[in-house]
């Protein structure tokens, strides 16, 4: 009953909304003889121009005062991503000085030249030297910016086996994560879904013949230490996902039926992270509107107080709960981390 | 010519026609380019209705997340459980929406409307090279969108796995609800598209290489001509490739192929597939997708074109670098794809070249906007809504356009990819871009169309809300995106790291929600004035071009006569040496007069 009187409603403002714009309408009989623009018309648009041009500013300067502290964009948490966030900001200044000039060009023109009565246009069809300039000038700005990207990604992506980085193995299933670190040997077990056992809790998959699996370690809260490179590789067992660590500027799809990789070496411990000024705002910042908000997040069974961690999510629509697939990070000293390794149960203990 | 002397040929038959048209093969089964073009507009602005009605439900859902709503407890019944929307339906909007408003409103809508609509008329020709096959693909259009509405009453709920329908996920009926008859549906409707659109694609390439006029050399075609010739090429050369893929799928789904699965525990069992790639899928689907946002833009471009020319009562810019940057534009367009798939688990270097060849599309693309900037100064700018609609598809095409050089990096594209910043981009350089390019054709090309004029006041009101609308909705969702936000879900609330953009989504939600509204003004003007308008003259704006040339009547063959011939370029506009400030087409040049271009 209710849906049908919403919908009665909605058809409603909809009729009404319908029916003053035909009031609009009928009221101009009369007044305007033609509907092709006359003077009246091109200068009240025209300054409509600049007050657009004024609005897109406008609209600009306040997303940067509301949205523009972009922690997510600074304070890169791993060694590559400082250069990723350089590259960042020189192609953001690219294009805050394009966007900003040929914006203004645009409407003012629209504004300097709108039509008037017995005006002539200048008749003007070429002009190579000016096409030339406008064809270089970007050939040149995006030469260095694809050479200085391509660097960066080569960087990032080209892994070096000789720093022999500790492999730990991302596990996504509908809809959680799962690490599995590969041990002291530093090779993770053979693994495939086939060898899924789930009455004998070998949720992953893995040969429990092969003597490499016997150190491995399955958990749900991913620990790093501090200044050590880590090779990801990435399983899925169902769909696509992908594990995006935003923090460490770092994400790679999960494609069941082949393993993909993402290394990166993380500098900056959770405690370091939590006392760094702007992250010290931010989650300020945060809690002041969780406060807000108090009855809705008690509901949810969600703690007030929120304190930062980093996050490995899912990046790539999963299913129903895709907006729900999360893994806490915590990257600690090695010592800390030594410690929490110890507590974990090895891969044949962990078996029914 | 021989085009000319066969399309002569047909005169005597027209009359004979003429007389002989019922209702059904008038307005129906009408195989007059004209009434076709009039059938995709009207199919494509219920499409958009409907793919804008499904983008403020999950607007609001975003902004009000798990609230109830009655909005959706009317129009999602089971779907929305007292009134909170169920996560599953989420997605399925999402993906609908895109689908929708990707194919059905942007592809179908814009180009089959203005290819449909101009190319006769452009380049003097009595009709299109096969009426048959043109109303052939009207038809499959419309069953197309059938289907995909009917896909929204399936119990399960329609396809839910975005609009790039990756699999698994859309092959595994046990991976989410809509994956099953609803993705059927979804694949079924789009193989139907497909042909449709190959169909409309090859007619138009045909038509525009056969039966121009005498005198109407490639270099005096209207930019739109050249954009919809390029982007039936685009067509093509990558919609069968989608209609592989959809196929494979349907086999992988159907009869246990694997050309896209491998090794996939769900549900407590082994499934048998072995062997296939979804990565395969993405190369193919992007294959087309890439292309295809080109396949929105270009006709976009073609007529924002035309009508700045005509607006601005000077020649475009620039003619030839336009059409040099049209074919970079298609043809770089075919080799980008794999900036969907930088971390796709493909290999690193296929990534290094598709950031080269991806950077490279931004110099035809600027050199596009600094001609189109140029055409406007000095100029005698006429703002009619058209005008307006292209001065406002410029500035948005620059907006999204220029953020392409962050996703198009692939170094940079680790940590926006699906992002917010993504669907910023997208929205603004294609979506609203292309949507503001199919208003100012409407605005500009009614009167040929209906014989009558829209009410340009309304027309005013209508694009000063949408643009305004449109910053608000899209500009800020860059900052949201750039905070990490993944797109596609269904509440943030589980992420007290993006607490500080809830507002933000607020503040987006409604200004799409007015944007969203403001739409009945044009959808009033447009069906109004379709009754009601004021009559209109033969040539309203002064332009050059052939179509203006036609009376007012709709006559089958279009011109009563003889097929205009044609003298000149279409952008004579205040040419020295004549007295108005425009010269059409069919006017032949003055003793000593030179021709600028030809």
């Amino acid at each position: 009953m209710t849906a049908l009187l919403t919908i009665i409603i909605v058809l409603f403002v909809a009729v009404a909304l319908w029916q003053m714009v035909k009031i609009f309408d009928l009221a101009q009989v009369g007044t305007t003889n033609t509907q092709v623009a006359d003077d009246h018309d091109n200068k009240i648009n025209g300054y409509l121009m600049i007050g657009f041009l004024i609005f897109i500013y406008v609209i600009t300067i306040l997303s940067f005062w509301y949205l523009g502290d972009l922690p997510l964009m600074s304070n890169a948490a791993s060694e590559h991503g400082p250069g990723l966030d350089n590259l960042m900001i020189i192609s953001m200044v690219v294009i805050f000085i394009v966007q900003t000039i040929t914006q203004f060009l645009l409407h003012y023109f629209a504004f300097k030249y709108r039509g008037e009565k017995g005006k002539k246009a200048f008749f003007y069809a070429e002009n190579h030297i000016l096409e030339i300039i406008w064809t270089v000038i970007p050939v040149i700005v995006l030469a260095g910016l694809i050479i200085y990207g391509l660097f960066t990604w080569n960087d990032i992506m080209v892994i070096d086996e000789d720093e022999d980085p500790m492999v730990i193995e991302l596990y996504a299933q509908q809809f959680n994560w799962k690490a599995r670190y590969s041990g002291g040997d530093n090779v993770l077990g053979k693994a495939n879904v086939r060898l899924i056992d789930l009455d004998r809790a070998n949720i992953l998959g893995i040969d429990e013949e092969d003597p490499n699996a016997k150190d491995d370690v399955i958990v749900t809260e991913l620990h790093l230490p501090v200044g050590v490179p880590v090779l990801f590789k990435m399983r899925s067992q169902d769909v696509l996902h992908s594990a995006y660590m935003p923090h460490f500027r770092a994400q790679m799809n999960c494609v069941p039926g082949m393993v993909t990789q993402f290394g990166f070496t993380p500098t900056i411990t959770t405690a370091d992270m939590r006392e760094n000024p702007d992250m010290v705002e931010k989650v300020k910042n945060i809690n002041e509107l969780r406060k807000e908000r108090k009855a809705e997040i008690e509901d949810m069974g969600q703690d007030l107080i929120y304190e930062f961690d980093y996050l490995l999510i899912c990046n790539k629509i999963c299913g129903k709960s895709h907006y729900n697939m999360q893994m806490k990070i915590i990257v600690e000293t090695q010592e800390e981390y030594d410690a929490w390794m110890k507590e974990q149960k090895t891969f044949p203990n962990s078996l029914n | 010519m021989s085009a000319t002397i066969d399309t002569h040929g047909h005169d005597d038959d027209h009359d004979v026609h003429h007389h002989k048209e019922t209702f059904v093969t008038k307005y129906i089964f009408s195989q007059d380019h004209k009434m076709i073009a009039k059938q995709y507009l009207i199919t494509g602005t219920i499409m958009g209705v409907i793919g804008v009605l499904m983008s403020i439900m999950f607007r609001m859902q975003i902004a009000w997340p798990e609230q109830p709503n009655v909005l959706f407890e009317a129009l999602l019944g089971d779907w929305a459980p007292n009134g909170v929307m169920d996560a599953d339906i989420y997605l399925a909007l999402v993906t609908i929406h895109g689908t929708i408003m990707v194919f059905f409103v942007l592809t179908a809508g814009l180009s089959g409307t203005f290819s449909n609509l101009l190319i006769p008329l452009q380049i003097g020709a009595r009709d299109m090279a096969s009426g048959f096959l043109n109303m052939v693909s009207y038809w499959l259009f419309f069953l197309s969108c059938i289907i995909m509405i009917s896909s929204l009453f399936v119990e399960a709920g329609p396809a839910a796995a975005g609009w790039t329908i990756y699999p698994p996920l859309s092959a595994l009926p046990m991976a989410q609800g809509g994956s099953g008859m609803g993705m059927t549906l979804w694949l079924v409707s789009m193989a139907i598209f497909i042909a449709s659109s190959l169909l409309g694609s090859l007619n138009y390439i045909v038509t525009i290489i056969n039966l121009r006029t005498k005198g109407m050399s490639m270099t005096r075609l209207p930019l739109t001509i050249w954009t919809f010739f390029v982007t039936a090429i685009l067509g093509v050369v990558s919609f069968p490739v989608l209609l592989s893929a959809a196929l494979l799928l349907i086999m992988d789904r159907s009869f246990g192929t694997s050309f896209f699965l491998s090794d996939i525990f769900i549900q407590g069992e082994v499934l048998h597939y072995q062997g296939g790639s979804p990565v395969l899928f993405e190369h193919l689907f992007w294959f087309l997708g890439h292309p295809e946002v080109y396949i929105v833009i270009l006709p976009a471009m073609g007529l924002v074109s035309e009508i700045m020319a005509s607006s601005s009562r000077k020649p475009i810019f620039g003619y030839r670098a336009m059409i040099a940057s049209i074919l970079a534009i298609g043809f770089l367009s075919t080799i980008v794809w794999g900036h969907h798939m930088f971390i796709s688990g493909m290999n690193p270097f296929l990534g290094s070249v598709f950031t080269f060849t991806t950077l490279l599309i931004a110099i035809p693309s600027a050199v596009k906007a600094f001609n189109w900037i140029t055409t406007i100064w000095k100029g005698n700018l006429q703002l009619n809504p058209a005008m307006l609609f292209s001065i406002g598809f410029v500035s948005t095409f620059i907006t999204g356009g220029l953020t392409g050089i962050i996703l198009g990096d692939s170094a940079l594209d680790i940590n926006v990819h699906d992002t917010y910043f993504v669907i910023a981009h997208f929205h603004l350089v294609m979506g609203i871009s292309a949507l503001y390019g199919m208003f100012a054709g409407i605005y500009h090309w009614y009167p040929k169309m209906f014989g009558r004029m829209l009410n340009k006041n309304l027309g005013y009101l209508h694009f000063w809300i949408t643009a305004v609308c449109a910053y608000g909705v899209f500009f800020p969702m860059h900052f949201i995106g750039m905070a990490g936000l993944p797109r596609r879900y269904y509440t943030n609330s589980n992420f007290p790291l993006f607490d500080d953009v809830a507002n933000a989504n607020v503040v987006i939600t409604i200004f799409a929600i007015i944007g969203g509204l403001a739409q009945i003004i044009y959808l009033y003007n447009f069906f109004s004035s379709i009754f009601f308008g004021k009559k209109a003259e033969q040539n309203p704006w002064r332009s050059t071009t052939l179509e203006w040339t036609a009376p007012v009547e709709h006559i089958h063959g279009n011109w009563p006569g003889a097929i205009p011939h044609v003298y000149r370029w279409s952008y004579d506009y205040s040419k020295p040496g004549h007295d108005d400030d425009f010269v059409p087409q069919n006017v032949p040049m003055k003793e000593g007069e030179e021709e600028l271009l030809h």
